[in-house]
């Protein structure tokens, strides 16, 4: 599985021998690879007028390109700004309440990224092909639905300390920009151009793959909404500024705590654990119907539903799990 | 079976419902009570059986190529499509099937030769397991305000009544029999439910018979006689469960509602819950929705919503929180009605009696409230979910709505319910499948008149044997949830009720998680139990091995077939999930076997396991194989356990050091 950023062919269909020699050497002879672009067709033709593109099929024969739009930048900060409003709307009744659920298409984009990732994994998984994806920065999309195919795939990256592992690797080293991502969320007013909630719908997909595999990961939901706090501020240095560089610039090793060593700590750690996790060496391939995606409560609801039952609830199974 | 024109047709193909690709050949055979596809595989000969009595709607679809699609939907929302080759033979399938759907006689429907085997003493057994006389003595009555009324002993008054019924005690034979008069159907109001805290109690009726302006002193006054009966309120709520224009309607009719002005102290309330139709409808918009192919996100939310489906599970529940915040908060009596008291009102006393009672929160309980509010006060099960063929307008999906307002109650309160999921998906699959007596007829007295309790068997004997299945790992009868009044949100939760996709998506197994956590952890609580007894076992032992120095002492194990235990999951890992079609539009499902059939036929039928009957989980796909490892672990600890050889001190020396 590899991740890039958009090819710049631009309008004068510009080619570049040495990109091509890397993509054509990871291929063996008369195998072929998929390319999963996170844009629409149309979308990537289009950013040929400003310099970025997609890898014309002569350059690169033995790569076949798959496009699968996902929902980026300003309308997904949109999408989940409608959500939480209406989410938080005392007046809706239950009609409405599923139109609005509806028209912010937050489980729609939730939909998209888990099917794509699948559609990964499974080239991978089924195809014994190569795929390389990529979106237009390879900031956003293209780690969203990386590092959702490892998890599909790979059973070291649900456990808890693959999955710190896959966020450094994924995210934070990847260089997506926290900074500007995860700025002001969803009820500020002064809406920031870059703001986009691109890891909290990641999260979103975890939180869908944790219920419909409720063995198959180390971790629970206490974890996933860890990280969705930490992500917009956080005592810790973990996802402060946009990438490696700029953290390295502003010392953040230096001067800052490390989440993750807070996490691990033995008397934090016990808390993110998930009761019921049982090692699964399998793939774990997720329903995307309709049906099958559920609005993450823990996390929208999180301040509005009483949490007091669901809490007996998972206490009792804790007594259950370790009384055995 | 002389309406069954084909008995068996080969070379049939059953289609999965979203890929016809992961189609199976095999053999269709009609039975005077089933239709049963068998594979032609040749180790797994999968049988798919389907009562004709939950057969909602037969489609005969167009010819193609590849032959005559016949498409089967069940009234437990299984939808099996059917490619029969040869036209001719279709259309003999179709004609039949759409006889024996349609039953006339009541001695066509299953129960009547269902044989499970047990004799008669069990069978009456069976029937005397829940007993309402000992539920009206547990709610405190008959007392000092309550009494036992006979006079309905032949159903002289009332015919869909009971013949026992509770009233207060200033209610004379007299004033119910002119109450009766005054009410629709003659369903004069009898109690529900009593709370003996503080004597506020739940009386349902139907409509009175007021039209515009008439009245009836013997109706005013068992109104006054039920308020009288709880001193510590000086008034009643009389709640009309119907929207206030239908109620107004009605008037025209000579039917309508309690005026405030004329009965003395009661206080008058609408909760707008719409009528049978509009929820036939409902149901129907929503299986569309459920039949969609490769829905996008937006279809399925735009489907329910237009459905209306959710809304009218809230206005049902909203409407049981009204009546138990009445009378626990309050401590004020309600009298429930709709127009003729038996679908609408039942529904509402049902939940407002289990939100008020943790009786009823249990598996016994839960099968006594079904029998008090729905079989003995008169709900029509035949005309309501088709029992014999008859009129399409009065089917209605009433105990089904009930039935899925105590799952969204399980949902959001997991630890307050003694049984799970299952039960009620089993309780509503034998609502129509007639197999069992309880749900026959429209009242106690056409079921005595057909000897039911003679002539067919309990369901809930038979839930009751297999009741291990049922439990919720979560509950403890001393968790503040199951004690005292659930009180569920009003106001802002309308996204705390969700599709109930186990319910209504029941047969594709792809859209569930692989594996239930409640069964797991059930096995987990079994688990600890038994090495709690082991545990004993041990250390009884240790106490007479300490006490007497010589001589062997008999190793009394139990022996544990863990396998057994576990039989549900030790299932072929090698069989991962697989996905969906991701890369196209057309999304195929090769991960979901053909619906399987009855899971209760196949119980019944083969007497093995009960485990196996859900071969679909492990079959389909183990993707959890986490239990597996749990099972190993449990069988090196297993391994520890002594044979019957006591001759054995080795082991006893492993124990010792264990």
């Amino acid at each position: 599985l590899l991740r890039s950023s958009q090819p710049l062919t631009g309008h004068n269909r510009r080619r570049c021998p040495e990109d091509e020699k890397i993509l054509g050497t990871i291929l063996d002879e008369g195998e072929r690879g998929f390319i999963i672009d996170t844009r629409s067709a149309q979308a990537a033709k289009q950013a040929r007028m400003s310099g970025g593109g997609t890898e014309p099929k002569s350059a690169y024969p033995q790569w076949r390109r798959i496009h699968r739009a996902l929902e980026r930048g300003r309308p997904l900060q949109e999408s989940f700004i409608r959500l939480v409003e209406a989410c938080s709307d005392p007046s809706l009744s239950m009609d409405r309440w599923l139109a609005r659920l509806d028209s912010s298409r937050w489980l729609s984009h939730v939909k998209a990224a888990l099917s794509t990732a699948c559609l990964a994994a499974q080239c991978l998984d089924r195809e014994d092909s190569k795929v390389l994806v990529h979106g237009a920065e390879g900031t956003d999309t293209t780690l969203l639905v990386t590092a959702l195919a490892q998890l599909i795939l790979d059973p070291w990256c649900r456990s808890l300390q693959g999955f710190q592992g896959l966020l450094e690797r994924e995210w934070i080293q990847a260089g997506h920009p926290f900074q500007l991502r995860c700025a002001r969320s969803a009820s500020s007013h002064a809406r920031g151009k870059q703001e986009a909630p691109l890891f909290l719908l990641f999260l979103d997909c975890v939180w869908q793959l944790s219920r419909q595999f409720p063995f198959s990961l180390e971790f629970g939901e206490e974890l996933l909404l860890t990280l969705f706090d930490n992500a917009y501020a956080s005592a810790y240095g973990t996802f402060l500024c946009n990438n490696e560089k700029e953290r390295s610039l502003c010392k953040v090793k230096e001067s800052t705590h490390s989440l993750w060593a807070w996490l691990n700590q033995p008397e934090e750690r016990h808390k993110y654990l998930n009761p019921l996790y049982s090692h699964n060496p399998l793939v774990i391939w997720p329903s995307v119907e309709p049906q099958s995606i559920q609005l993450w409560q823990g996390l929208f609801l999180r301040w509005i539903r009483p949490s007091q039952h669901l809490e007996e609830a998972r206490g009792q199974i804790h007594r259950l799990v370790e009384g055995n | 079976m002389e309406h069954i024109r084909m008995p068996k047709v080969e070379n049939v193909r059953l289609l999965d419902r979203l890929s016809s690709r992961r189609a199976v050949v095999g053999t269709l055979y009609l039975t005077a009570t089933h239709v049963i596809f068998v594979e032609n595989g040749s180790e797994t000969r999968k049988e798919t059986w389907v009562l004709h009595s939950q057969i909602s709607s037969i489609e005969k679809q167009a010819t193609t190529a590849t032959g005559c699609p016949l498409l089967i939907r069940c009234k437990n929302f299984q939808v099996i499509q059917l490619v029969i080759p040869q036209e001719r033979d279709c259309h003999d399938v179709y004609i039949s099937l759409i006889r024996l759907a349609r039953p006339v006689k009541y001695e066509e429907l299953y129960c009547f030769s269902f044989n499970p085997k047990l004799d008669k003493e069990e069978r009456e057994q069976g029937w005397k397991l829940v007993d309402l006389n000992e539920e009206y003595n547990r709610m405190g009555v008959p007392n000092s305000y309550w009494q036992i009324s006979d006079v309905n002993r032949d159903y002289g008054v009332c015919d869909s009544y009971p013949t026992e019924v509770y009233v207060p005690k200033s209610a004379t034979a007299h004033i119910i029999v002119g109450s009766s008069k005054f009410r629709s159907r003659r369903r004069f109001p009898a109690l529900s439910y009593y709370c003996k805290g503080n004597n506020a109690s739940i009386c349902r009726s139907s409509q009175p018979l007021s039209g515009f302006s008439a009245r009836c002193l013997e109706d005013e006054q068992m109104l006054q006689a039920i308020r009288k009966a709880n001193p510590g309120s000086d008034f009643l709520y009389v709640v009309d469960t119907r929207p206030k224009l239908n109620a107004m309607a009605n008037r025209a009719a000579g039917k309508g509602y309690e005026n405030e002005d004329n009965y003395s102290n009661i206080k008058f309330q609408f909760i707008g819950i719409e009528n049978i139709h509009v929820m036939r409808n409902s149901l129907q918009k929503m299986l569309e929705v459920c039949e969609l192919k490769s829905p996008s996100m937006s279809d399925f939310l735009w489907g329910l919503e237009n459905s209306g489906w959710l809304k009218h599970i809230k206005a049902i529940m909203d409407a049981g929180i009204f009546i138990a915040k009445a009378v626990a908060e309050e401590g004020v009596s309600v009298l429930v009605h709709c127009s003729d008291g038996w679908d609408r009102t039942a529904q509402v006393c049902s939940v407002a009696s289990l939100l008020l009672d943790p009786y009823y929160r249990t598996m016994k309980g839960f099968m006594v409230l079904i029998e008090k509010d729905w079989v003995s006060f008169g709900h029509k099960f035949n005309h309501r979910y088709g029992n014999l063929d008859g009129d399409p307008k009065e089917i209605s999906p009433v105990i089904d709505q009930f039935i899925e307002c105590v799952w969204q109650l399980m949902e959001q309160f997991p630890c307050a319910f003694e049984f799970n999921e299952r039960f009620l998906i089993h309780i509503q699959h034998h609502i129509y499948s007639c197999q069992f007596g309880n749900f026959l007829c429209n009242s106690q007295k056409e079921r005595r008149e057909l000897k039911i309790k003679e002539r067919t068997y309990s369901l809930w004997a038979h839930l009751w044997k297999n009741r291990a299945d049922y439990l919720n790992p979560l509950y403890r009868s001393d968790h503040s949830q199951s004690q005292g009044t659930l009180h569920p949100q009003i106001a802002p939760c309308n996204f705390l009720y969700k599709f109930w996709s186990g319910m209504y998506n029941r047969f594709e197994k792809g859209l569930h998680p692989r594996q239930s956590v409640t069964d797991y952890l059930m096995a987990v609580k079994e688990e600890t139990q038994q090495l709690e007894e082991e545990l004993e076992v041990l250390q009884e032992r240790l106490a007479n091995l300490q006490k007497s120095q010589s001589g062997n002492n008999k190793v009394k194990s139990k022996q544990q077939d863990r396998s057994k235990q576990f039989g549900l999951y030790t299932s072929n890992s090698s069989l991962a999930n697989t996905p969906q079609e991701y890369s196209n539009d057309l999304k195929s499902f090769p991960s979901r076997s053909p619906s399987q059939g009855d899971e209760d036929s196949a119980l019944i039928l083969t007497q093995d396991n009960l485990k196996s009957s859900d071969p679909d989980l492990s079959a389909n796909s183990d993707q959890e194989s986490g239990v597996e490892d749990l099972s190993c672990r449990s069988s090196s600890g297993g391994g520890c356990l002594p044979s019957e050889d006591s001759g054995k001190d080795s082991d006893e020396a492993v124990f010792l050091a264990g």
